[in-house]
């Protein structure tokens, strides 16, 4: 094997986040490579048991202890760093634990960090986007040294099951600061499907108008079991809570269905959708954007057309 | 406490079309539009804010990149700031380097508070605060939208996917912004003559840090994709009627 892959699992301390198995696929692409996945919680059993079952990979490695509650990048990035020794690779995904957690990780390590990932070209080179989206880069990481990356979950599809890989239990000696404290969470939209894995979603921009309106479109969403998300103008007037920002800034996502409904279409919104299958996009003002993007597009007023879309997929 | 230090990067215009040189070298920068990165003018809000409060003393910007970037560093310094230092380095800075660069400043200036910005528009990388703080063995709290300083330590609100955390960090620490920290002001023509006043030193880069830092080579630099334009539909009953086709429905 000349590629060992280390992949920081993202979590919640009882179900592996699907980032995880995308990340996977993403090793995958590396010639000849070992997989292994790093679970690093206060108690690991279960998570570690689902990340032994996904394809590809060839072991677990289930680090529990106190601390690993909480994802403080403070308290993770030391472990991840000693684990890290023997690989050639470190990977976690472009969600915000891994944008907050990678960056950590290479520092530590003395190595340049290659984030968002969209392709591998070869085991040190690999695609990524800039400026929004309207540009690739094709980047080489230096040869001599582990390669740390986050990847784009977005680019990849998340690896199946049917794996059977043994966990091994690692106890860590390693020194972990105590100036970091985790304090509260608290979810802005839980009981819908999740953004990131939903495989259809309606998303509200600045033309809603308030909070209350934003709620024509949870009734539409629930009727299809779609996610819901937001533009940022939209999150900055208070009409959405933060997690449901999708683009540049917020989440990048690929759902087979994307129905925008009074966004225009800046380019900031445009790179968080650009790998949906189809795009839908409901706008009054047929010059916005959006429609240059969008596979099927209707020119109208929301208020109107979202009450009709509803009611005739009610009545399907 | 006496000092903050923010970092601001320039970056192109977020509203420029940005595009890609026809021989795949990089992106046209010439006579194009550059700014503040706006989560750095975030961040920049923040400090000043702070100590408007009266909880710090002397808010100090530092930019890491060539000459040029003094016109953003003046705007800095109109927007409130008290102190500016231009890192000069012609050739282009990753994360790892202005890290380390402003570990340098750091260990120099003593700051109990670094703010940043989460991300640089340009290269997208949301790697150099936390890349800071690692090297400088300090807390980070990334992605913030709300700061609240107590007694020596900072309770952050920071945007993650699944909504809203707060952490708890010990001072000194690494803060990076998020869009919705707060909402940064407009510099005022009077502003802009008395920062002419302000101090502004001019550092070069290799007296500053130590080592260069490894890089990431830049192989090409590609258009990205572009998605088919589509149909315009009539109606809802069409909309409808072509996304069952598609089997979307
Ligand atoms: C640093 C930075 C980062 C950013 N990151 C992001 C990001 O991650 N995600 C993001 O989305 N944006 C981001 N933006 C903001 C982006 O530039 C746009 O400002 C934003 O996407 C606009 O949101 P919007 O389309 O909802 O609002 P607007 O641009 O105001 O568009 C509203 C649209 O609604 C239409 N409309 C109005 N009334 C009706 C009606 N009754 N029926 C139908 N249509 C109607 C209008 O024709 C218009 O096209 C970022 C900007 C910056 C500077
Ligand atoms: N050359 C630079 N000069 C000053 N600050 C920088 C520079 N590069 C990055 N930063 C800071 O680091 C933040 C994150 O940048 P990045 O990691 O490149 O996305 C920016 O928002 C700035 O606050």
């Amino acid at each position: 094997m000349s590629n060992r892959v280390l992949i920081v699992a993202e979590h919640d301390g009882a179900k592996l986040n699907p980032s995880t198995a995308k990340c996977v696929t993403c090793a995958r692409a590396l010639p000849q490579t070992e997989i292994v996945v790093a679970v690093l919680a206060a108690d690991g059993g279960a998570v570690s048991a689902q990340a032994a079952a996904l394809a590809g990979v060839a072991r677990v490695l289930r680090v529990d202890h106190a601390v690993n509650a909480h994802a403080l990048a403070a308290t993770w990035a030391p472990q991840v760093t000693s684990l890290a020794q023997g690989y050639t690779h470190v990977f976690g995904p472009s969600t915000t634990f891994g944008k907050d957690l990678m960056p950590r990780v290479a520092a530590l390590l003395g190595v340049p960090q290659v984030s968002d990932v969209m392709a591998v070209e070869g085991a040190h080179k690999f695609r990524r986007p800039v400026y929004a989206g309207n540009a690739i880069l094709t980047v080489e990481a230096p040869a001599e040294s582990v390669v740390v990356a986050t990847v784009r979950t977005a680019s990849f599809e998340a690896a199946g099951q049917g794996g059977t890989a043994p966990i091994e239990t690692v106890g860590l000696n390693v020194e972990l600061p105590s100036h970091t404290r985790f304090v509260s969470v608290s979810a802005g939209s839980t009981d819908r499907p999740d953004l990131q894995t939903a495989s259809r979603v309606i998303s509200g921009g600045r033309a809603l108008g308030s909070a209350e309106n934003f709620k024509l479109l949870y009734d539409l969403a629930a009727k299809l079991g779609a996610a819901v998300g937001a533009s940022r103008a939209a999150v900055d007037a208070g009409y959405a809570p933060n997690d449901m920002q999708v683009g540049q800034t917020g989440k990048i996502i690929a759902p087979e269905l994307y129905i925008a409904v009074g966004i225009s279409g800046a380019i900031q919104h445009l790179t968080g959708i650009k790998d949906a299958r189809t795009i839908v996009a409901i706008n009054k003002d047929a010059e916005a954007p959006i429609f240059e993007v969008a596979d099927y597009g209707l020119v109208g007023d929301l208020f109107t057309i979202v009450p009709e879309l509803d009611k005739l997929i009610a009545a399907r | 406490m006496s000092r903050i230090l923010v970092c601001i990067k320039r970056v192109v215009d977020f509203n420029v079309r940005v595009r890609v040189r026809p021989d795949g070298s990089g992106v046209i920068t010439e006579g194009v539009k550059m700014s503040i990165n706006p989560f750095d003018e975030i961040a920049l809000e923040e400090a000043l804010r702070i100590k408007e409060r009266g909880l710090a003393q002397e808010v100090l910007v530092a930019c890491i990149g060539p000459t040029d970037c003094q016109q953003q560093l003046r705007t800095a310094l109109a927007m409130g700031a008290d102190r500016a230092i231009l890192v000069q380095s012609d050739t282009p800075v990753q994360p790892l380097g202005a890290a380390r660069a402003i570990l340098a400043l750091v260990n120099r200036e003593q700051p109990q508070l670094v703010i940043l910005g989460k991300q640089a528009i340009d290269d997208d990388n949301n790697q150099t605060g936390q890349m800071l703080a690692a090297l400088w063995g300090r807390p980070q709290a990334t992605f913030a939208s709300r700061v609240e300083l107590k007694d020596g330590k900072a309770l952050v609100t920071r945007e993650v996917d699944a909504g809203l955390e707060t952490i708890e960090v010990d001072l000194p620490a690494v803060i990076t912004t998020d869009l919705r920290l707060n909402e940064p002001r407009y510099v005022k023509l009077p502003e802009i003559m008395k920062a002419k006043k302000k101090p502004l030193d001019t550092l070069p880069l290799t007296q500053l840090a130590t080592a260069a830092a490894p890089q990431l080579r830049v192989l090409r630099t590609d258009p990205p994709a572009q998605r088919q334009k589509g149909v315009m539909v009539k109606d809802v009953g069409e909309l409808v009627a072509a996304l069952k086709k598609k089997g979307l429905l």
